[in-house]
C-alpha cells in the first residue's frame, strides 16, 4: 500500500523526506530543547554518559575484567563504533545492535550476569560508547551479509500495522514535517540513541522508541532486541547515513 | 511494481463508485446526535480526530494538519459520504493515511487489547457524522 503512495507522490509532488532533504529531529525542536542538548552541563543524558564511563573501567564478573581491560581508552577504541552499528555477529551468524554487543561482551568475556536491555547500567554503557561517536557521520557497516537485514527492515518500515493501520513510512516519510496536534512529525532518523526523552523522564534506546510507536498505532510490539527491531534499526541507520551522531540527544 | 499496478487498478475502478454513493443507511437505529458528535471529535484520546485535523474548535489549542481542515466539511460532503469516510476511508482512497474508524478489514498485527475492536462504535460514527454534516459555511 505504501508503494502506491510513493508512485502517486511522483505525480503529485515531492515526498517530504526525499534524498538530500534529510533532517535530524534536532532541527525541528524548539530553541530551549536544542540548548539543553547542546550544553553538556544542562543535558540530562550526560548523567548516563558519566555513569557509563565509570562502568567502563569497573572490573566485573568471574574474569574480573573491565571493558577497558580489553578495549583500553574508549575515546580511541570506540570512536565511530556506534556510527556503524548494527553489525554482523560472527558467533551468532546474524545482525546485532550495539546494546546486544555490549551485553554479549559482558557475559562472554567478563563472565558477568546478563543485564536487562533497559537496565540503567546497560543504557549507561551504550550511552558512553555512543558518546565516542558524537558528531561523526552515520556510516553503516558495509558487510554484505547485512543487506538482507536492511531489506527486511525496509519492508517492515513500509508495512501498515495495528488498529490505526499505519506504517512507519506513512508518518515519517509521507507526513514528516506535518503537525500531529502539538508535535511536529520527524523524519525518523535514529541519529541520537540512547537519548534523553522528556516524555520518558529518562534515557532509553531506539527499540524503546519503536515500542512507543507500535503502541501508538495500536499494534502488537515486537519487543526490544527482537530481530524485527534490529532489522528496522539497520534500515533506518542506512537511511540516515551521513547525518551526524548526536550523543546524547535530547528529544521531547 | 505489481502492487502499484494493482492499487492503481483498484483506485480507478472502486473509488469513483464508492465516492458517488457513500453509505446512505445509518449504522444504528438511534439517529446521530451532533452535540454528542462534537464532544467525541474534541476528545482527542478517544477519537483521535484533532490529532490530524483542524476545524472550528476554538477550545483545542493544538490541532493537526495531516488531514484536511474540517471547517465547512458539511458543505463539501453529504452525510452518506461522511459516514463512508469515517467507517473506512480506504473505500474512497486505498492509499489514505486516515485509519479505518469502524472496520477491522485487512488489519495486520493489531495489539491484543485492540484486537477485533474498532476505533469508534457504530453510534459514535453516527454522532460524529451528524456533527460533521452540521459544519457549514466559513470557519467560525
Amino acid at each position: 500500500m505504501i508503494r502506491c503512495v510513493t508512485v502517486l507522490a511522483i505525480g503529485l509532488g515531492t515526498p517530504a523526506a526525499a534524498a538530500g532533504d534529510r533532517q535530524s529531529g534536532y532541527e525541528i525542536m524548539g530553541p530551549e530543547l536544542r540548548a539543553m542538548q547542546d550544553d553538556e552541563a544542562a543535558n540530562p543524558g550526560m548523567l548516563w554518559v558519566t555513569e557509563g564511563a565509570a562502568l567502563w573501567v569497573a572490573p566485573e564478573g568471574a574474569a574480573n575484567r573491565s571493558c577497558a581491560s580489553c578495549h583500553g581508552d574508549a575515546a580511541q577504541s570506540m570512536a565511530g563504533v556506534a556510527a556503524r552499528y548494527p553489525a554482523w555477529n560472527e558467533a551468532g551468524q546474524g545482525p546485532i545492535d550495539l546494546t546486544g554487543r555490549i551485553g554479549l561482551c559482558r557475559t562472554r568475556h567478563q563472565g558477568a550476569a546478563a543485564l536487562a536491555r533497559d537496565s540503567r547500567a546497560l543504557v549507561a554503557l551504550a550511552a558512553f560508547v555512543t558518546r565516542q561517536s558524537d558528531g561523526l557521520p552515520i556510516a553503516p557497516d558495509p558487510d554484505p551479509r547485512l543487506a538482507a537485514t536492511r531489506e527486511k527492515g525496509k519492508a517492515l518500515f513500509e508495512t501498515r500495522m495495528g488498529q490505526l493501520n499505519l506504517a512507519c513510512a506513512d508518518c515519517h516519510d509521507d507526513a514528516a514535517g506535518g503537525q500531529l496536534a502539538a508535535a511536529t512529525i520527524p523524519q525518523g532518523h535514529p541519529t541520537g540513541y540512547p537519548q534523553y526523552r522528556l516524555q520518558w523522564e529518562g534515557m532509553g534506546g531506539l527499540h524503546r522508541r519503536f515500542e512507543n510507536c507500535m503502541s501508538g498505532v495500536r499494534a502488537e510490539p515486537f519487543g526490544a532486541g527482537s530481530p524485527e527491531y534490529i532489522a528496522l534499526e539497520a534500515f533506518l541507520m542506512s537511511r540516515a547515513a551521513g547525518l551526524p551522531v548526536e550523543a546524547p540527544a535530547v528529544r521531547p | 511494481m505489481a502492487r502499484a499496478a494493482t492499487c492503481a487498478f483498484v483506485l480507478a475502478l472502486a473509488a469513483p463508485a464508492a465516492q458517488a454513493q457513500g453509505l446512505p443507511d445509518p449504522l444504528t437505529d438511534l439517529p446521530g446526535d451532533a452535540s454528542r458528535g462534537r464532544a467525541i471529535v474534541l476528545d482527542q484520546p478517544r477519537s483521535l480526530c484533532v490529532l490530524c485535523h483542524a476545524g472550528p474548535f476554538p477550545e483545542i489549542a493544538f490541532q493537526g494538519n495531516i488531514g484536511p481542515d474540517l471547517s465547512g466539511v458539511g458543505d463539501r460532503l453529504t452525510l452518506p459520504e461522511l459516514r463512508l469516510r469515517l467507517v473506512d476511508s480506504r473505500r474512497v482512497n486505498p492509499d489514505t493515511i486516515m485509519p479505518p474508524f469502524h472496520s477491522v478489514e485487512g488489519l495486520v498485527r493489531v495489539g491484543t487489547q485492540w484486537k477485533d475492536t474498532t476505533i469508534l462504535t457504530a453510534q459514535e460514527v453516527e454522532d460524529v457524522a451528524a456533527f460533521l454534516a452540521s459544519l457549514k459555511g466559513p470557519s467560525e
